[in-house]
């Protein structure tokens, strides 16, 4: 287990919180790690930083991410991997689309990828207050376009709807997208519709990230080891996919969106 | 073509692999993935009354050739994993339903149900080592292990596979309670009990602190329990611990195991594993100039 001190907090909105610490590994955009913080819990979270300092941004939902959240800068925090498989940039002109703290699994391939394509990212959150690293969007070089639902900045709808009207006017290549499983969905079918394959990057309740333990299941995937990306086919024919999850005892419930 | 196929009593098995318990056996689709992955068999993830969320993370660490866990025995409770059973039977391979409890009684309800839900067999952990009054804090003590099996081979008709902690002073003792209390075979070992501490955190990193070591680490002290096993009890014996490669399916099997299990091998192999273990062994064999696997069960013990 690698233990580092978090170097550096930057609090994104009042739910969201990046927190930085030297790497010392290598990791490839759309992995993600285990975070132990001592005495309470280890989770995981997709890498929104990959380098010589690595980050994570975290949306406060529960015990773990609030105790997260009280931390200070030089406190210590375990890290295990990087996990699990990376995106794979296909094609010249991308269409990213975020929802929520989706971008955060997202930032690292935009700016891997801004590098030599022409790439528009699409954020969407509930308001102006929750969209998330808008500015360092604009700083990688990528086109950014803004949805709230509540009309508080930029498209006045769900950013899967935005995404609709993009897909109308451009001709993208591909499309990759982290977020609710609803909004995900949605950008499968925008996908069939206009011709565009799609990459999804999913999330399940984690004990290993190894693919052993069996608990991030999703139908006969494992979202760790097989994923956390696949390609929107994949995933979308899934008896699982935006119906169930697994609780941490393995029994099927019911998806509450969460995001 | 050397002949793969192998038995442990009345279970008739395709090819001597078997999913361990504990790995990808909580769900049914990971189960058949697991089958047609080529696996001769698939053990489900221990399963009690109740529904168990186990311990919090972490539960599992990889240490160097060696997994470390606390998992605790989560599982959805018995009458949830009908839905599971009921799918993961349709697969090609026998599905063994491993069950835990703290009594004979709750060990039969269990194995009345695994049989009702169309397990092949069944398998009694009594060897957890990281679960308060369940698991080896039982099945330590070979009276336990007889009752128990004794208890369960009484109200079932499938064969009945006790599974046997290496946390003992004689795993022989254990072995033969087993057979007294009417086992169709033995599965030898369940994880050794350890721990990890970080010195950084200064503290253990299993929440739980304790947990079980499983992985190639462990293969010389499950292959050593097997040997042992086989010289002093007439019981079929599953092997378990380690193995990752054919040969390491080997040692076991050359150490009298009829069959082997593999639970941490997926970490780095993934579902394909027992396919690949398969593979190395039936190109072993032909290397030998052996037809079957018959040939080298036990082989060990002739020297
Ligand atoms: C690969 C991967 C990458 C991730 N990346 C990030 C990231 O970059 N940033 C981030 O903020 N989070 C990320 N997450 C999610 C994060 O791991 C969880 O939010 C975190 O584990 C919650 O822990 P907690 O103890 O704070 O919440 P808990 O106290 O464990 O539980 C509260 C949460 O449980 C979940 N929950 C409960 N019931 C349901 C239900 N019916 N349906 C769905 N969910 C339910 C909800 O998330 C709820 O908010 C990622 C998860 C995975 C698997
Ligand atoms: C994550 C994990 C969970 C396990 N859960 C169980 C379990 O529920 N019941 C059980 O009898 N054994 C369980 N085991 C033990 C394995 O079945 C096996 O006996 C042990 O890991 C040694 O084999 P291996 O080295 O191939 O993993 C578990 C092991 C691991 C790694
Ligand atoms: S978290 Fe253990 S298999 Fe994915």
């Amino acid at each position: 287990m690698l233990i580092r001190k978090i170097e550096k907090i930057v609090t994104e909105s009042h739910h969201t919180k990046s927190f930085y610490f030297k790497g010392g590994f290598d990791a490839n955009p759309g992995q993600f790690v285990m975070i132990w913080i001592p005495g309470v819990d280890e989770i995981p979270m997709g890498l929104s930083t990959i380098g010589e300092t690595m980050g994570i941004t975290v949306h406060s939902v529960g015990v773990a991410t609030e105790k997260l959240h009280s931390f200070n800068e030089g406190d210590k925090i375990g890290i295990r991997g990087p996990y699990g498989n990376s995106f794979d940039i296909q094609g010249s002109k991308l269409l990213v689309i975020a929802g929520g703290t989706g971008i955060a699994s997202l930032m690292p391939v935009v700016e891997v990828a801004v590098k030599d394509r022409d790439v528009d990212v699409a954020i969407g959150a509930l308001t102006k207050e929750e969209l998330l690293f808008a500015r360092r969007v604009e700083d990688s070089g990528a086109n950014l376009k803004l949805a709230t639902d509540d009309g508080s900045e930029g498209f006045h709808g769900f950013v899967s709807d935005l995404a609709g009207d993009l897909l109308s006017e451009g001709d993208y290549d591909q499309m990759l997208t982290c977020g609710p499983e609803a909004m995900m969905k949605k950008v499968i079918e925008l996908g069939r519709e206009h011709n565009v394959r799609t990459q999804v990057s999913m999330e399940r309740f984690m004990r290993c990230g190894i693919g052993v333990c069996g608990s991030c299941a999703f139908d006969g995937l494992r979202i760790c080891a097989d994923g956390p990306v696949f390609d929107g086919e994949e995933v979308y024919g899934k008896g699982d996919f935006n119906k169930h999850r697994r609780d941490p005892a393995g029994k099927r419930t019911p998806l509450i969106p969460n995001l | 073509m050397v002949d793969l196929s192998t038995s442990v009593g009345k279970l008739q098995l395709r090819n001597p692999t078997m999913l361990a318990s504990g790995v990808l056996g909580e769900t049914a689709e990971l189960l058949l993935r697991v089958a047609d992955s080529g696996a001769g068999a698939v053990v489900t993830k221990s399963i009690g009354l109740e529904p168990r969320e186990g311990h919090p993370n972490p539960t599992v660490i990889e240490m160097e050739h060696a997994l470390l866990n606390a998992v605790g025995l989560a599982n959805p409770g018995i009458e949830a994993f009908k839905e599971e059973m009921e799918v993961a039977t349709k697969g090609a391979v026998p599905v063994i339903g491993s069950i835990f409890g703290k009594n004979v009684d709750e060990f039969t309800k269990l194995a009345v149900k695994m049989e009702e839900f169309g397990a092949t067999a069944v398998e009694l952990n009594l060897s957890c080592p990281h679960a308060e009054g369940l698991g080896h804090e039982i099945g330590a003590d070979p009276k336990n292990v007889e009752e128990i099996t004794k208890g369960v081979k009484g109200s079932v008709s499938i064969p009945v596979f006790p599974k046997l902690t290496p946390n003992v002073k004689d795993i022989v003792e254990l072995a033969d309670a087993a057979a007294k209390g009417g086992a169709d075979g033995v599965v030898a070992i369940n994880t050794v009990r350890a721990m990890a501490i970080s010195p950084e955190a200064g503290m253990p990193i299993l929440a739980n602190k304790i947990g079980g070591l499983s992985g190639t680490a462990i293969r010389p002290i499950g292959v050593r329990c097997v040997y042992e096993i086989w010289e002093e009890v007439p019981i079929p014996v599953i092997g378990v611990g380690g193995i990752s490669t054919g040969m390491d399916a080997l040692e076991y099997l050359m150490a009298g195991a009829s069959a082997v299990q593999i639970g941490s091998g997926v970490w780095i192999g993934g579902p394909e594993v027992f396919a690949s273990v398969c593979k190395e062994i039936e190109e072993f064999l032909e290397r030998n100039g052996h037809s079957s696997l018959n040939d080298v069960l036990g082989a060990a013990h002739s020297c």
